[in-house]
């Protein structure tokens, strides 16, 4: 399985993702923002952390740079693309996913561990995962707060395409456990072909048992299947 | 040719730093305030005399990068 990690100026999310993908055996590869090519990848990872000092919008100026006309080409051919945080929001940026991250409702950058739930588990992404399954991840961003127009949300729920739901460690999709303000407590969502994966929560930092946990270890070995 | 672009959250998007800014303001004793919203300004020079090309210019300019349309409305107005 062949991966290629975008790196912009201010990702800095990008050394854990290759790490963990190397660790599951992917061949990885990282690719500088200004490449107008991109190597033959069955996975691309937009990483996270504040690319361009997240000036405008967050992703705003990553989602239009030079190798994202290349990434959204590799999307529309099927390949496997995976935004997280900083990623999700320039996914959002380029629309290729649809809706957009709002500053976080209590306007505090929030960095802590949360419990997310599977909403679906017949994805290339979430296939090792079982159906409601809490995972114990890490979120760390300013703005996370999904927000979308109610046709699109009931798509989402119609389709199947929401990934993930903030939770408590039950599965209780509550109000209550939504950290940032998202709409419907959406953690993660997929496009309409679930080739591509957006979401805030990090599985990368759930690699390792010895730091955190393995929490996120199912979404990658998913991937390889 | 100058135009200013004023970018504002949509009515039914929460904005969060303008109500703070808004209680805030109430704290210092500006009672009659009665609301804030918070936004962007740009201001932009263009190399054009026609207004109505210009104008047009600006208005791609919003589309496609200044404004995010899910969330933003945007007013274009040019600075004599």
């Amino acid at each position: 399985m062949r991966s290629s990690v975008i790196v912009f100026p201010g990702s800095n999310c990008d050394r854990d993702i290759a790490v963990a993908l190397q660790r599951m055996q992917f061949k990885n590869k990282m690719i500088w923002h200004k490449e107008t090519s991109l190597p033959k990848s069955d996975l691309i990872v937009i990483p996270g952390g504040f690319s361009y000092g997240d000036y405008l919008r967050s992703g705003a100026i990553a989602g239009k740079s030079l190798i994202i006309n290349e990434v959204i080409k590799a999307a529309k051919s099927g390949c496997l693309i995976l935004g997280i945080c900083n990623g999700f929001q320039i996914l959002t940026e380029t629309g290729m996913l649809k809706g957009t991250l709002l500053r976080n409702k209590n306007l505090k950058f929030i960095n802590r561990d949360v419990n997310i739930r599977v909403m679906n588990n017949k994805t290339r992404f979430t296939s090792k995962y079982k159906l409601n399954q809490v995972l114990n991840l890490n979120i760390a961003h300013n703005e996370g707060n999904y927000y979308t127009d109610s046709n699109h949300l009931e798509q989402l729920k119609k389709d199947n395409l929401i990934a993930f739901k903030y939770s408590d460690s039950n599965g209780n999709t509550d109000d209550k456990f939504n950290p940032n303000g998202a709409i419907e407590n959406i953690a993660g969502i997929f496009n309409d072909k679930k080739n591509i994966l957006g979401m805030m929560p990090h599985p990368e930092r759930m690699v390792d048992e010895l730091i955190s946990n393995s929490d996120g270890i199912n979404l990658f070995s998913s991937l390889l299947d | 040719m100058k135009f200013s672009v004023t970018v504002t959250l949509k009515k039914n998007v929460l904005d969060p730093q303008g109500k703070v800014v808004e209680n805030t303001l109430k704290n210092l004793g500006m009672l009659n305030l009665k609301s804030i919203r918070q936004g962007k300004f740009f201001e932009i020079e263009i190399e054009e005399k026609n207004e109505e090309v210009a104008k047009k210019k600006v208005n791609e300019m919003c589309i496609k990068l200044l404004v995010n349309l899910i969330i933003e409305d945007y007013k274009i107005d040019i600075v004599k």
